[in-house]
C-alpha cells in the first residue's frame, strides 16, 4: 500500500519533470521527512515546474512568493488593516498561510525578507504585531535559487542554509528527456491536469511511515563515523553540526521508505547525503575552492562502511 | 591559544636546564619572546616585521658570539640554538613553521644529554617529549576536535608505541668513532682530583657528592683502613703547592707482593684527566695506560668517558728498594727560602734521632700528642704556609697534614712524596660493590727507607684516626660537615641513596656504557656479521622495518575488529572469499551496493550472494537480534 501509494506520486511527478528521477525522488525524500528543499540552479531548467507539481500531487494549498529585492516581510507575512465595519484591525493573512510555498528565486529579496520566511520555516508559526498565528499542517518550503555567481542576489547565511533539510540541483535533461519536452505538450497544460496521488491524512501516514523506518547501531555508527571525520579532517572549514547529523538520519528513513525498505542501510545515508550535508560543508586552507560534489565525494570515500 | 601555551610551555621546559650554562642574557630573552609571541596571539595582532626580526636576530648572534668567541662547539651551538628557536616563534605563521618549531624543540631536548646522562635528566626530558607531543597533537588537530586530557593520552601512547623502535635503534644503532661521542668542549667543570695540591684543594671536594668510581670486588673487598685508591703523585714543592712539573718516564718499579692479589673491576667517571686510580699496589695495568716508577697511572687520553677496567692489586708489598740518585734528589728538594722554623724543628730531629724511622715516628707523634686538629675549615695560612700551620693554627685538613710532614721529613733527610687519590668508600651492600666519592678523596705521605723501599705513612691517621677506619663523615665534627654528608640519616635514607646509587650504576653499565666496545661485543654473540658496524647498519634497517611491518599487520588485523560480532566476521570471511576472486568490496561500500556489483560480475554467484546479503543486512541494520546461525551456515556453503 505505503510502496503503491509512494509510486504513484513518482510516476505522476516524473510525468511532468522529464528524466529527473533521481531528484524527485530526493525532493519527495525530503517532504516525507518533514524537511524544507532548496532548489538551486540555472533559469530555464525545470525548479518552478518540479515545485509546483509535487504541491499538486501531494494534494497541498499552494502559494508563490516571487522574491524581489523590494519585497517586505508584510508581503510574505500578511498585514493588519483597519476595517471600518469593525471598527478595528483585521489581519490580512499573508502568502505564507498555506500548505506548500514556492519562494522563488530566493535570493534575490534582502536578508530582511528572507529571515521573514525562514523564521518561519524553523518554527512553523509567525508572529505579526504581537500575535502568534500558526501555520497550517503539513507546512512545506521549496526554495529555489539562483547560482550566487549571478548578479543580484544575495546569498543565504550559513545558519539559514542550515534549515534546508536537503539542497539539490536539477541539472540539463539528457538528450531523450529533453526531445521528449520538446515533443510533448507544454507543462503549463499539463500541470493544469494533474490531480493529487495523495489524500492529506495519506501524506501523513506516509510521513510517520518514513520517521518509524529502523535504523540500527551499526547503521548510527556510520553516520558518526561521517560526523567526525568531518570534523577532524583539515580539508572541511567547519565539521556536520548535530542538527545536520539529524538531518541525515531522517532523509536517509524517507529514503528507505523511498526504496521499500524497513531498516536505513548504508547506501541510504550515502544516497542522501550530497543533498543534506552538500549545502552545510565548505573546504577550509587548500581546499577552499572545492565544489560540494567534490567535498561530499572524498568524504565517502575516506569513512569506511563499519 | 590553548595549543600555543603547550607549546611554550614544551619548548621553555626544555631550555630550563641550558639556563645555568648560557649568557644570563638568552634565559629573559626567551621569556620576553615567549610573552610577545603569546599576546600577539591573543589580540590578534601583526607579527613584527621581517627586517626588525632580521636585526633582532644577528644582534643576538653577535650575542652569542662575543661570548663565546665561536658559534661551534656544544655551548655555542646549544646557546645559538636557544636563541634561534625564540625567534622563530616570532615569524611562525603557518602549520608547517609551528612544525619546524615543534621538531626544533625534540631536537633541544637531545642537546640536553650533552650535559647530563642522568637518570632524572632522561626521566624530566621524557617528560618534555611528552609535552612537545601533546602541543604536536594539538597543532594537528586543527579543529580542536579532542581536550586537553585526551591528546595528553594519546601523546601517551605515541610515546609507548615508539618504545619497540627506540629499543631496536639503541641496541644497534653503530657506534661509529667521530659520529658517536660529544663536542669537545663538552668536558668542562667535572669535579676530581686536579694534578696538584694546595692548602684548600681537598676541602673543596669533600662537599662534592659526585661519584668518583666504582668497584665490583671479585672477593670480599678488603677493610676500610687498607683500601687506598692511588693517583696523583706529587714530588715538586714551592713552599705552598704540590705539583710534578716532569712525570717520571722510566720503567715501572718492581715489587715485591706480600700479600694474596685482589681482583676487581674500576668504572672510573669522566674526569677529564689523564691518570686512573688503583688499588695500592697493582700488579696488572689497565689495557693501553702505562704507569711509572712512582706507581702512578695514565692513560693514554683524558678520560672523558665513563671507563671500566679490571685489575688485580696487592695491598701488602714492598717496594722501590734501590733508591736512585735522581729520585732521591727530587724526594729531598725544598723550596729555596722561608719556612725557617719547620726547617729548625727537622734538623734538630734530625741531629738527636738516629734512625729515619724514628724520626718519622717523632713526626706522627708530634701530630697525634700536641694540639692538632682536624677540620674542613681551617684558617687561612699566611705566606709561610708550613710554619703558619705547624706552628700557630694547628687546624687542618689532610692536605696540610700530608704536605708539612713530607716537608719536615724532606728538612730531616728523609727522601718523601706525597700521594693523593682516594681513601675508603662505601660498600652498597645492595649491589655488593664499592662507593668511591668526590668527598673520599685524599692526601698522605710516602716516605724511603732503607731495606723497607717506599712506605705509606697517612699523618692524618695519626691526627684522626676515625678518618681512616670510620670515614670522613665520622671523623669531623656534626657542624663542620657539609650538608649532603650530615650524619643525620636514618636507616632508611640510608638505604634509600644506596638503592639510588645501585639504580645509577646499572644505569650507567647497561645504558650509558653501552658503547662501541660492548655493542660489538654483545652483538657479536648472536651473529659474526654483527661485529662490523656495516652489519649492525643492515641489522638495524631490517629490524626497523620488519617493527613497522608487524605494527601494519596488527593494526590491519584489528581494523575491521573480527569476531567481536559474529554477524559482521561472517560477512567478512563471504567478503574476502568474493575478494580471492577478484571481487573486493572497497572499504567504504555498503552491502546492499556491493550485491548488486557482485552479481552483476558472476551471475552463476547471484542466488547466494543475495541470500547472504539478505540475511547480513537483516541482523546488522534490521534490528533482527541474535541467530547469526543461518548466514553462519550460509556463508560456509558460500565457495566461489
Amino acid at each position: 500500500m505505503t510502496q503503491k501509494l509512494i509510486q504513484q506520486t513518482i510516476d505522476q511527478v516524473s510525468r511532468i519533470v522529464l528524466g529527473k528521477d533521481r531528484q524527485i525522488r530526493l525532493a519527495l525524500a525530503c517532504l516525507l521527512a518533514r524537511g524544507h528543499l532548496l532548489i538551486e540552479d540555472l533559469p530555464g531548467v525545470g525548479k518552478t515546474t518540479l515545485a509546483h507539481v509535487l504541491a499538486k500531487t501531494l494534494g497541498l494549498d499552494f502559494q508563490r512568493i516571487q522574491f524581489t529585492s523590494d519585497l517586505l516581510p508584510a508581503d510574505i507575512l500578511g498585514v493588519s488593516v483597519y476595517d471600518r465595519d469593525s471598527a478595528g484591525f483585521k489581519f490580512h493573512p499573508g502568502p505564507v498561510f498555506t500548505q506548500m510555498i514556492l519562494a522563488d528565486e530566493i535570493n534575490r529579496a534582502t536578508p530582511k525578507a528572507q529571515s521573514a520566511l525562514l523564521e518561519a520555516m524553523e518554527e512553523h508559526q509567525v508572529t505579526v504585531e504581537g500575535e502568534t498565528r500558526p501555520l497550517p499542517h503539513p507546512f512545506f518550503v521549496i526554495a529555489t535559487q539562483n547560482p550566487t555567481f549571478q548578479i543580484g542576489t544575495f546569498p543565504l547565511p550559513e545558519s539559514q542554509l542550515d534549515r534546508f533539510l536537503m539542497r539539490i540541483e536539477l541539472g540539463y535533461p539528457d538528450a531523450k528527456a529533453e526531445r521528449a519536452l520538446l515533443q510533448g505538450k507544454a507543462r503549463r497544460e499539463l500541470l493544469a491536469g494533474v490531480q493529487p496521488a495523495l489524500q492529506p491524512q495519506e501524506l501523513e501516514a506516509l510521513q510517520r511511515s518514513a520517521s518509524a523506518v529502523f535504523a540500527s547501531e551499526a547503521l548510527l555508527d556510520y553516520i558518526q563515523a561521517l560526523l567526525a571525520f568531518t570534523r577532524h579532517s583539515p580539508r572541511y572549514l567547519n565539521g556536520l553540526s548535530p542538527r545536520a547529523a539529524l538531518a541525515l538520519l531522517h532523509a536517509a528513513r524517507a529514503w528507505a521508505l523511498i526504496g521499500g525498505r524497513d531498516a536505513v542501510l548504508p547506501e541510504d545515508v550515502q544516497a542522501i547525503l550530497p543533498a543534506v550535508a552538500g549545502h552545510r560543508l565548505h573546504g577550509s586552507g587548500e581546499f577552499s575552492g572545492e565544489s560540494s560534489a567534490a567535498l561530499i565525494a572524498h568524504l565517502l570515500a575516506a569513512v569506511p562502511v563499519p | 591559544m590553548n595549543k600555543l601555551a603547550w607549546l611554550l610551555a614544551a619548548l621553555f621546559l626544555a631550555i630550563a636546564p641550558h639556563l645555568t650554562h648560557m649568557p644570563l642574557w638568552v634565559g629573559p630573552l626567551c621569556l620576553v619572546l615567549g610573552a610577545w609571541r603569546f599576546s600577539v596571539e591573543r589580540r590578534h595582532a601583526r607579527l613584527p616585521n621581517k627586517w626588525l626580526l632580521l636585526l633582532l636576530a644577528a644582534t643576538a648572534t653577535a650575542g652569542v658570539f662575543s661570548h663565546y668567541l665561536t658559534v661551534f662547539g656544544r655551548d655555542a651551538g646549544v646557546a645559538l640554538l636557544v636563541v634561534m628557536i625564540a625567534f622563530k616563534l616570532m615569524e611562525m605563521k603557518s602549520l608547517r613553521d609551528t612544525m619546524v618549531v615543534i621538531f626544533l624543540s625534540y631536537f633541544l631536548v637531545i642537546t640536553g644529554f650533552l650535559y647530563s646522562q642522568s637518570i632524572p635528566t632522561a626521566l624530566y626530558l621524557l617528560l618534555v617529549v611528552l609535552i612537545t607531543t601533546v602541543s604536536m597533537i594539538g597543532y594537528s588537530d586543527v579543529k580542536d576536535g579532542l581536550a586537553a586530557q585526551p591528546r595528553l593520552r594519546l601523546a601517551g601512547v605515541l610515546l609507548v608505541q615508539a618504545v619497540p623502535l627506540m629499543l631496536v635503534l639503541f641496541v644497534l644503532f653503530p657506534r661509529v668513532g667521530p659520529l658517536w661521542g660529544l663536542p669537545k668542549d663538552a668536558h668542562t667543570g667535572m669535579t676530581g682530583l686536579s694534578d696538584s695540591m694546595s692548602p684548600g684543594a681537598i676541602s673543596q671536594l669533600i662537599s662534592s657528592e659526585a661519584v668518583a668510581f666504582r668497584v665490583d670486588f671479585d672477593g670480599p673487598p678488603p677493610q676500610r683502613g687498607g683500601r687506598y685508591w692511588r693517583g696523583p703523585v706529587l714530588w715538586d714543592f714551592d713552599g705552598r703547592t704540590w705539583s710534578t712539573h716532569r712525570p717520571l718516564d722510566d720503567a715501572p718499579a718492581q715489587f715485591t707482593p706480600q700479600s694474596a692479589a685482589l681482583h676487581y673491576t674500576v668504572t672510573l667517571e669522566a674526569h677529564d684527566q689523564r691518570w686512573l686510580f688503583a688499588l695500592e699496589l697493582p700488579v696488572t695495568l689497565p689495557p693501553g695506560s702505562r704507569a711509572g716508577s712512582d706507581f702512578q697511572i695514565l692513560a693514554q687520553a683524558p678520560v672523558r668517558q665513563r671507563l671500566r677496567y679490571s685489575l688485580a692489586s696487592h695491598t701488602q708489598y714492598r717496594f722501590g728498594l734501590e733508591l736512585g740518585e735522581k729520585e732521591r734528589q727530587r724526594a729531598l728538594r725544598l723550596p729555596a727560602g722561608g719556612n725557617v722554623r719547620s726547617i729548625e724543628l727537622a734538623r734538630s730531629w734530625r741531629d738527636t734521632l738516629k734512625s729515619p724511622h724514628a724520626i718519622v715516628n717523632q713526626a706522627l707523634a708530634m701530630f697525634r700528642d700536641d694540639t692538632f686538629f682536624y677540620t674542613l675549615n681551617p684558617p687561612l695560612l699566611g705566606q709561610q704556609a708550613v710554619d703558619d700551620f705547624l706552628f700557630n693554627t694547628r687546624r687542618g685538613f689532610c692536605e696540610h697534614y700530608a704536605s708539612s710532614f713530607v716537608f719536615l721529613m724532606r728538612a730531616a733527610g728523609v727522601p718523601a712524596r706525597v700521594v693523593t687519590g682516594y681513601q675508603g668508600g662505601e660498600i652498597n651492600p645492595l649491589g655488593d660493590y664499592l662507593i668511591v666519592r668526590q668527598s673520599d678523596a685524599h692526601a698522605w705521605a710516602e716516605v724511603w727507607l732503607a731495606q723497607q723501599g717506599w712506605v705509606r705513612v697517612d699523618p692524618t691517621a695519626a691526627v684522626s684516626p676515625a678518618r681512616i677506619e670510620s670515614g670522613i663523615a665520622a671523623a669531623l665534627p656534626n657542624t663542620e660537615l657539609p650538608f649532603a654528608l650530615a650524619q643525620l640519616d636514618p636507616t632508611w635514607l640510608k638505604r634509600a641513596r644506596l638503592s639510588w646509587d645501585l639504580l645509577n650504576n646499572n644505569w650507567n653499565q647497561w645504558v650509558l656504557g653501552y658503547g662501541q666496545e660492548r655493542q660489538s661485543r654483545f652483538l657479536s654473540r648472536f651473529h659474526a656479521m654483527l661485529a662490523s658496524w656495516q652489519g649492525m647498519a643492515v641489522a638495524m634497517v631490517t629490524s626497523v622495518a620488519a617493527l613497522l611491518l608487524l605494527i601494519a599487520l596488527w593494526m590491519l588485523w584489528h581494523a575491521p575488529q573480527r569476531g567481536k560480532d559474529p554477524v559482521r566476521a561472517a560477512y567478512l570471511t563471504f567478503c574476502s572469499r568474493l575478494a580471492h576472486r577478484g571481487i573486493a568490496r572497497l572499504p567504504q561500500e555498503g552491502p546492499a551496493d556491493f550485491a548488486l556489483r557482485a552479481m552483476r560480475l558472476r551471475p552463476d554467484l547471484a542466488a547466494q550472494i543475495d541470500l547472504i546479503t539478505q540475511l547480513y543486512i537483516s541482523l546488522r541494520y534490521g534490528g533482527q537480534r541474535g541467530d547469526a546461525g543461518e548466514l553462519k551456515r550460509a556463508v560456509r556453503r558460500f565457495r566461489p
